[in-house]
């Protein structure tokens, strides 16, 4: 019995695992996004191409030189990186100047990501901090929307390809996007349009159906936890249909607050991204509604008229804490009760 | 199951794959003798026993062999008819060598098992019953080796409502308890009297997971007239075994922190434990064999054996046949089951089944690459005591031991592994949790006993 003469592994238990693997997640959410940044592409052309490839050839390409200056193993096998990029190039409008794509892309990898201690010590979603420092730095560039080209697919706007640290020319600026279109001008758009994308807006953030069917896809693989968009879509649903009772005039519906701007990609993609969410189920709820909250509070009293970066990024902030609050109570540590708990 | 006012099962826990249906349609085999047995005299926690017999003895299959030292230990009797070959050490599973008994059987014997007094559960009083299943040798069957008689002996402020009868077998692969309820219900509604009588339970439940239909219908017709035995059908989930979280499942008791069972009014005895003090007492006979699952993917005649106590595994495995790639073996199942260090090692009293992998299965298929937590909070999902395996795995690489007990109740993780099996960073979650409170006790060993030099 020439098999039971060799060496047996001797490793602890338990010996089988649930085959679930952190580059599978990552893979999957990458999969997931591709009919938005499919569409995005469709809409916009080749700048949306464009602005894409950059953002996520910036991103690993700096977390692989990050790791290596660091002697450390490339990370970048595990896809975070790559999803990285793809959410930060969503979030850009088109016919941003890739070099500032680019900038946004070392920053999100370099200070959102690696000064941290890279993946899973992160605090804060990196693609957002990559948005956020962009916004406070090229506030013009971040918040003009050039009307597309015609031939969309084979030309593209001058502002792409502007030198670095030369102010774009726009060959011709469309009108504001929905959201800015209500805050500024009083108009809303119609509900068809904004499902369907089309639309104003950052690059991925006008397909709500698409961006809808990839966090359905996630969720059915268990690979992210409802809990979170579905309370922030519901609390921004219940908050501002509450307001848009008292006074229609005033206030947007309901509707048209969760599918304009980036409500939709922020939360089926990035709220819910598990390094900076609550790990209990509970804190992922009280997180959602927190920002689902925040994002009405700033779209409708703040100075802007999209809110759903900073409401994430300052969900990404409490969410430790909010952890710390609802950690359940631990098997017969208190008193026990008889007839359950 | 809000809905029906009462929950009937434990909070969190996970769903591995069964991996029964090789072996839970088979019926129970007797399995040959080896040509040696090792009975070891510590196969229960507490002392070991005193081995009563000399080298070149000649032994009766079920004579007591060694007797329990102290009230936290029990008898060993001889598993076949043989000679005493010599008394010497053996590897055991915790990887220490232990002190054995080697008996070589007779060639040819009928080997007939010796019986001695019977016991009647209804006329012996708490105190016979006790002794009796002491003298029987008769530990948990359920792999935790704990005499079962030191469980019954009630102190006097405590008291018992309910009995329950452990028949979860909530391990994957496992399907031993299955079949002993299965075949013998008789002898698992023979014993529970015994037990009743003991503790002075004016109940008994016997818990079967919803996967194990036909053996919950074996022992509802097995039940007798007017006895106060019910059984219940829990959904399937691991851990619903632990003793914890089977009361929590099916009393909805929560049993204190480093309490027991009894805290809550509770008992709770393995069902092929049960079975075997059934078997045993009405004949005053004592363990020599019992019931294991012999399968997983490297095992070719899976099925479930009636092994003889002190067979060794290389034994049972050349008896059985292996495939070629086989890597790993450990006893009991794959959640919380032992790899053996040595194939010499015998089966004990506490061996539920010995189970072999291949590659195939060994390490989460494909990727064992370790990423750091990226927080999904499945583990915190997953561990049926609300423990927070994220944080507790993070203290564990900077051996912050101390604090992983003082503030985040490292020392209820009971290591059912449900952590580990969940995380995709494929952290070992609670083998690092193994390490960690064996460096706790350890510290708070070396306080004490500084304390009491001082
Ligand atoms: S091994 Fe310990 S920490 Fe992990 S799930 Fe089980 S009880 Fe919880
Ligand atoms: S399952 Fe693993 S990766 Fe997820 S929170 Fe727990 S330890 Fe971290």
């Amino acid at each position: 019995m020439t098999s039971l003469q060799k060496t047996l592994e001797i490793r602890s238990s338990p010996h089988i695992g649930s085959g679930n693997s952190v580059d599978t997640i990552m893979f999957h959410v990458v999969l997931a996004l591709v009919p938005v940044s499919a569409y995005s592409i469709y809409a916009f052309g080749l700048t949306s191409l464009l602005t894409l490839l950059t953002a996520i050839a910036a991103c690993v390409v700096t977390e692989h030189l990050l790791c290596r200056l660091n002697g450390r193993a490339t990370t970048v096998g595990d896809w975070s990186v790559v999803i990285t990029g793809l959410l930060l190039g969503l979030t850009l409008p088109p016919g941003i100047p890739l070099w500032m794509v680019a900038v946004g892309g070392v920053i999100a990898v370099g200070l959102g990501k690696f000064l941290f201690g890279g993946l899973g010590y992160n605090p804060f979603n990196p693609a957002l901090v990559g948005r956020a420092v962009l916004q406070a730095t090229f506030p013009v560039a971040l918040t003009s929307w050039p009307v597309m080209p015609a031939d969309r697919f084979s030309s593209l706007p001058t502002s792409t390809l502007a030198w670095p640290f030369v102010e774009p020319t726009y060959d011709a600026i469309s009108g504001a996007t929905p959201l800015a279109a209500w805050k500024f001008e009083q108009q809303t758009t119609a509900t068809a349009d904004l499902l369907f994308g089309s639309t104003t807006g950052s690059t991925g953030e006008t397909c709500a159906i698409l961006i809808l069917l990839g966090g359905v896809y996630l969720a059915s693989r268990r690979m992210m936890s409802w809990h979170i968009p579905v309370a922030i879509l519901l609390t921004v649903a219940m908050f501002s249909g509450i307001l848009n009772l008292a006074d229609p005039t005033t206030y947007a519906s309901p509707l048209f607050m969760l599918l304009s701007g980036g409500l939709m990609l922020g939360a089926v993609f990035m709220a819910s991204d598990m390094v900076g969410s609550p790990m209990t189920r509970k804190g992922c709820v009280i997180y959602g509604v927190m920002i689902g909250v925040l994002v009405v509070l700033i779209r409708v009293w703040g100075g802007m008229p999209e809110g759903v970066m900073y409401a994430i990024l300052l969900g990404n902030a409490a969410a430790p804490h909010i952890d710390n609050l609802v950690q359940p109570r631990v098997y017969g540590s208190a008193k026990t009760q008889e007839g359950g708990t | 199951m809000m809905f029906f006012g009462r929950k009937t099962t434990f909070a969190h826990g996970i769903h591995p794959p069964e991996s029964k249906d090789d072996t839970s349609g088979e019926r129970i085999r007797q399995f040959e003798f080896a040509p040696v047995l090792v009975v070891p005299l510590s196969q229960h926690i507490g002392k070991p026993a005193l081995a009563i017999v000399r080298e070149d003895q000649e032994v009766l299959r079920g004579q007591c062999i060694a007797e329990a030292d102290g009230f936290i230990s029990v008898s060993m009797h001889a598993p076949v008819s043989g000679t005493v070959r010599r008394l010497g050490l053996t590897p055991s599973i915790t990887g220490r060598m232990t002190q054995g008994i080697f008996i070589e059987p007779f060639p040819g014997s009928t080997q007939e098992i010796m019986g001695g007094t019977p016991i009647d559960s209804a006329s012996a009083s708490p105190d016979e019953i006790i002794r009796a299943i002491q003298a029987a040798g008769i530990v948990g069957l359920g792999g935790a080796g704990f005499p079962t008689h030191a469980k019954l002996r009630i102190p006097d402020d405590k008291s018992v409502d309910t009995l329950v009868i452990n028949g979860a077998e909530c391990e994957p692969y496992l399907t031993a308890d299955h079949r002993v309820m299965v075949e013998h219900a008789a002898d698992v509604m023979a014993g529970i009297p015994y037990l009743m009588r003991a503790t002075g339970a004016p109940r008994a439940i016997v818990a079967v997971e919803a996967n194990k239909p036909d053996a919950a219908d074996a022992l509802r017709e097995a039940i007798p007239d007017g006895a106060a035995i019910t059984v219940e059908v829990l959904p399937v989930k691991y851990p619903q075994g632990a003793e914890k979280m089977l009361i929590t499942a099916l009393l909805g008791r929560e049993i204190p922190s480093g309490g027991l069972p009894l805290d809550v009014h509770a008992l709770c005895v393995n069902v092929a434990t049960t079975a075997e003090i059934g078997r045993l007492l009405p004949q005053g006979a004592g363990i020599q064999e019992r019931v294991i699952t012999v399968g997983g993917p490297a095992v070719k005649r899976k099925g479930n054996y009636r092994i003889q106590i002190g067979t060794p595994i290389r034994f049972v495995l050349e008896t059985v046949g292996v495939e070629d790639d086989i890597t790993r073996v450990f006893l009991g199942g794959p959640m919380m089951g032992q790899a053996v260090s040595s194939l010499d090692i015998p089966v004990t009293k506490g061996t539920t089944g010995i189970i072999a992998f291949t590659e195939r299965e060994t390490g989460h298929v494909g990727n064992t690459t370790v990423y750091p937590c990226i927080r999904c909070g499945h583990c915190v999902e997953a561990c049926p005591i609300f423990l927070n395996p994220s944080t507790l795995g993070l203290l564990a690489i900077n051996d912050q031991h101390q604090q992983m007990a003082d503030e985040f109740h490292l020392m209820d993780c009971f290591e059912c592994g449900c952590c580990t099996f969940v995380c995709p960073s494929h952290i070992p979650l609670v083998q690092h949790f193994r390490v960690a409170k064996r460096a706790v006790r350890k510290a708070q060993a070396e306080a004490r006993a500084s304390e009491v030099k001082a």
